[in-house]
């Protein structure tokens, strides 16, 4: 399960983005390529886990899944593919290796709060 | 009082280390002029019985040397080195894949410099180490006939990111109804033009061929090197 290292890196990465910028963290999103090789569910369950013990602990994952997109040699045009078991052309059937999209492992943006400066116990 | 939540733009590639590890090792690579070839497949398909007889046949006429992951013995280590050539082995531990920095970890102090050929076995598994760059030139997915011949469906993202399926043990295909025009179609549907080779290691059928393609695209890569490093600057 290489979830788990994925998902560390995700939080280091944005530990290291929260540290420059000041901020915390409340949500991390995520684009995650059909062809990727991570599951979402065992991403977000590992999330969970690395986030414990850091900044990012009840932060959230939004992952949002890419399709996978080839280029159709005989349409000459981008298709999104239907079956992760059928690398064809949806349209005309044609085979093809060729892909544009769909191994995105990509941290998009963070949802942050500005960290107040000084903290007010007892204030509601 | 906090302020509202912001969205803070990044667009930051999560495996970024590990491809820019990657990418050193492959120009690394490139200078040295050594072909690098890592093979993946599930724990069983015959890996390092494969990757001995390689060893073994290319050894008497190139530099060949070989990596090999594995989660806690080196028992595969062990078998690979009665081919004579300079083994290595990476202790994964619990991780189950290899990464591009243990690549270069296990390279760092490894004094086998002028290699031809560099082959990298990854750990057992068909679904973690197709994620990973290791700054290889050709990645082989391995498919014993004895896994059935639906395996390429059921784990479509690593046989579309390797650029060579191999059938194994060829020699059991009578024993266990291997179809192979169903293995064949399925290889295809998800990695369409893919090259496909069948051997056994143990009676050596089919390793001429996929030898002389090794040796092919070696003198390739070799030829490919040399215009790429004289290459005047601009």
């Amino acid at each position: 399960m290489h979830e788990l290292s994925i998902a560390m890196s995700i939080v280091e990465m944005a530990q290291e983005e929260a540290d420059l910028r000041d901020v915390q963290i409340e949500a991390v999103h995520l684009e995650l390529g059909l062809l990727a090789g991570v599951v979402a569910d065992a991403l977000l369950f590992s999330y969970e886990v690395a986030c414990s013990g850091t900044r990012l602990e009840g932060s959230r994952l939004i992952i949002k899944e890419v399709p996978i997109e080839v280029f159709c040699p005989a349409c000459r045009t981008p298709k999104v593919l239907t079956s992760m078991q059928w690398f064809c052309c949806p349209d005309c059937g044609a085979p093809t290796s060729e892909v544009i999209h769909g191994k995105e492992m990509i941290v998009t943006a963070l949802e942050v709060r500005d960290e107040c400066p000084t903290t007010h116990i007892g204030s509601a | 009082m906090n302020a509202q939540p912001r969205i803070l733009e990044v667009r930051k590639n999560v495996l970024k280390q590990n491809d820019e590890i990657a990418r050193k090792l492959r120009e690394r690579f490139r200078a040295e002029g050594t072909f690098v070839v890592s093979l993946v497949s599930s724990p069983g398909a015959g890996k390092t019985a494969f990757l001995e007889k390689t060893l073994t046949l290319l050894k008497p006429r190139y530099r060949v040397a070989a990596l090999v992951g594995d989660l806690a013995t080196d028992n595969d280590a062990m078998r690979l080195a009665r081919s004579q050539a300079p083994v290595k082995q990476i202790t994964t531990g619990t991780l189950c894949h290899l990464e591009a920095a243990m690549v270069d970890h296990a390279l760092n102090g490894w004094n086998i410099g002028g290699l031809d050929f560099l082959f990298i076995e990854n750990v057992g598994n068909l679904v973690c180490p197709s994620s990973y760059d290791l700054g290889e030139n050709l990645r082989l997915v391995l498919l014993s006939v004895t896994e059935g011949e639906d395996k390429p469906l059921k784990y479509p993202t690593i046989f579309n990111s390797a650029d060579v399926a191999v059938i194994t043990k060829i020699d059991l295909s009578e024993a266990v109804d291997f179809d192979e025009s169903a293995a064949n179609a399925n290889i295809e549907a998800v990695r369409p033009c893919m090259q496909i080779y069948k051997v056994s290691a143990k009676t050596g059928d089919g390793m001429e061929d996929y030898l002389h393609f090794l040796v092919a695209r070696l003198t390739e890569f070799k030829s490919e090197s040399l215009m790429i490093l004289h290459q005047p600057s601009l």
